[in-house]
């Protein structure tokens, strides 16, 4: 049985719209304007169990907009899904019991007792058994270094001690279908990287099905396989990562390193790359290329310089994803 | 290391049943929890207390004033009024409730979403907090009540044992009625992003037709019956002057009546509005 099945999705909110200054805010207490936001726009997937899946999309592209539809917090305009079996807005509460959804900038624990105080009463709101609490908590702050933190009242934690006691103490009831919403944003680089590895351990230990937003592309490529893409509501690629940079990447980085001090000449290197532009580093340079150049300029460069290293990169992810935006942003500018 | 707490566990809680245990523990959780977070803010919360004692001591000044040392306004005599609004305060302090401006925050901040995340009512945790913030305001209010009784010299002849017993339930169904009217009312922040002018339409009404501002019977005619036809007097005339003595007999037994009415009214509107106001929730930000 497939943990998530999304099908034709849709949701679209309707904003009151006027124009700045007084008169169009006088105008407005007479004849109120709306206008139809498609946050969503006939989004459709399944997701499988133990899976975990990056969503992926700029701001306001519907991506946090389908996550809360599917742990219930908001009705679709029209569309069906199933998580776990159940319509996530009918908010049954066998489904609330065995999911969680964990917001980067909310705070669900209680902010003046301690965080412990705060597991307890998670414990009682989801009825895990004491023994059940006890390992959980246990091997919980194990993974996420929590001990020095459980006695400790929640404003005073830093953003990073929070968020790692707002990630144990969603996991506590062993939900199976985890939402993960900008997890590690605000966080420094060694607090990503203990989340990215603690998901990832959750999801192995667990088997839990992980859905994953982010803006930082180290958390996708660390922990998802698969990416889901949408923009403007709409999907734009559903598959394996790598596939999205083989699909949506026209060029490659070529980078060179030059054997001893070699006066690099710009007039004789602009032909051996097509006239592209070379970026200069100490040792070398290196040169974009479309795709299908890439052999033919890099069997001139090899040719015809000292060449002591000459690597060929895939380009970062984050480029490819700005370009895949950057392209459909300008089809439906133009369209 | 142990590798087998997060995994799943066979025997999930059936959450399809109602608990009372499950519920229980929860309560004495949450109500734990509150009262922490009440007793971090005391200073906020002995303000609030002290915010509530002056309110009387305006109303017992004036009244005193209106019906002179000797006389007495429809019935009511310097030394009752001073009685009056003193328990006024009382069944003020233990019906309040602050919901309606909690839910506009709530809306407008986004705090809405944990709560509506969890497989449990949101309407546990107001009841939790609501508890709590009011038997910590006793220790304030109870002492205040007794000291505005003697220093202003109200008159306590009317109060005996059965007073007190017959006063008890007609309190507490008065709270449930408040907090279920009020809970419904605040719902409106799900349409409305700005709630507090309907608010503080409602508090005008209330203060009138409750029976706080004024005993009703020293109001006129028609706003007594406009009174009569709202919830307002049973939450807190009627327990008022239940524990004053004012009301008796047959009186109690219609007065009890009326509020298990109103409260059966709130929870049906409670049923009826919740579900929509889920169905149009749209969880600010993005």
């Amino acid at each position: 049985m497939t943990a998530i099945t999304v099908d034709r999705l849709h949701k679209t909110y309707l904003v009151p719209e006027r124009e700045g200054g007084l008169r169009a805010a006088v105008g407005a207490l007479v004849r109120r304007r709306r206008r139809e936001v498609h946050a969503v726009t006939d989004v459709g997937f399944t997701i499988e169990p133990g899976e975990v899946v990056g969503f992926l999309g700029p701001n306001g592209a519907g991506k946090t907009t389908t996550l809360k539809m599917l742990s219930g917090l908001l009705h679709p305009t029209s569309g069906t899904a199933t998580v776990l079996g159940h319509v996530p807005w009918e908010r049954d509460r066998r489904y609330l019991g065995q999911m969680a959804l964990i917001m980067g900038q909310r705070n669900q624990l209680q902010w003046d007792i301690p965080v412990l105080d705060s597991y307890k009463l998670n414990q009682a709101v989801f009825r895990i058994p004491d023994a059940d609490f006890k390992a959980r908590v246990e091997e919980l702050s194990e993974l996420l270094a929590l001990e020095e933190l459980l006695r400790k009242p929640v404003r005073n934690l830093s953003l990073g001690e929070r968020m790692k006691c707002e990630i144990a103490g969603s996991l506590l009831h062993a939900p199976q279908v985890l939402f993960l919403d900008e997890p590690t944003i605000g966080l420094d680089v060694a607090m990503q990287r203990r989340i990215r590895s603690f998901v990832a351990e959750y999801n192995r230990r667990t088997g839990a099905c992980v859905m994953l937003t982010s803006h930082y592309m180290a958390d996708v490529e660390a922990l998802c396989r698969r990416v889901i893409v949408i923009h403007h509501g709409r999907l734009l690629f559903d598959g394996a990562l790598e596939e999205l940079v083989h699909r949506f990447a026209g060029d490659k980085t070529i980078n060179v390193e030059l054997a001893d001090e070699h006066p690099l000449d710009p007039a004789a290197l602009g032909p051996l790359v097509d006239g592209h532009a070379v970026e200069r580093s100490a040792t070398g340079f290196s040169v974009r290329v479309p795709k299908a150049e890439t052999p033919r300029v890099a069997a001139r460069l090899l040719a015809g310089l000292p060449v002591s290293d000459l690597v060929i990169e895939e380009p970062p992810i984050e480029s490819v994803i700005e370009q895949v935006f950057e392209a459909t942003s300008a089809e439906v500018d133009g369209g | 290391m142990a590798d087998v707490a997060t995994r799943p566990v066979s025997g999930r809680p059936d959450f399809s049943k109602v608990s009372f245990g499950a519920l229980r523990r929860y309560y004495v959780g949450e109500f734990g929890a509150s009262t922490a977070n009440n007793l971090a803010y005391r200073g906020a919360v002995a303000i609030w207390v002290v915010t509530t004692v002056i309110q009387p001591m305006v109303s017992i000044v004036v009244w005193r004033t209106v019906a002179g040392p000797a006389g007495e306004v429809n019935g009511f005599t310097s030394a009752e009024f001073v009685t009056y609004f003193a328990i006024t305060m009382l069944v003020d302090h233990l019906t309040f409730i602050w919901l309606m401006w909690e839910f506009e925050w709530r809306i407008r901040t986004g705090a809405m979403s944990p709560l509506l995340l969890r497989p449990i009512h949101p309407i546990h945790k107001d009841v939790c907090d609501n508890l709590s913030y009011k038997v910590i305001g006793l220790v304030g209010v109870l002492p205040a009540m007794v000291l505005l009784v003697i220093g202003f010299g109200g008159d306590v002849s009317g109060i005996g044992v059965v007073q007190v017993l017959t006063f008890l339930p007609a309190l507490v169904l008065a709270m449930a009625v408040r907090f279920l009217l009020e809970w419904v009312l605040a719902l409106s922040a799900f349409w409305l992003t700005k709630v507090s002018a309907l608010n503080n339409l409602y508090f005008s009404l209330f203060l009138f037709l409750s029976g706080s501002f004024a005993p009703l019977a020293v109001l006129p005619e028609a706003v007594r019956t406009l009174a009569h036809a709202s919830p307002f007097p049973w939450i807190v005339s009627f327990p008022v002057e239940v524990a004053l003595g004012r009301r008796t007999g047959a009186e109690v037994w219609v007065g009890y009546l009326a509020q298990l009415g109103w409260i059966l009214v709130a929870l049906v509107l409670l049923r009826v509005v919740w579900r929509r106001a889920v169905r149009v929730y749209s969880a600010v930000g993005s």
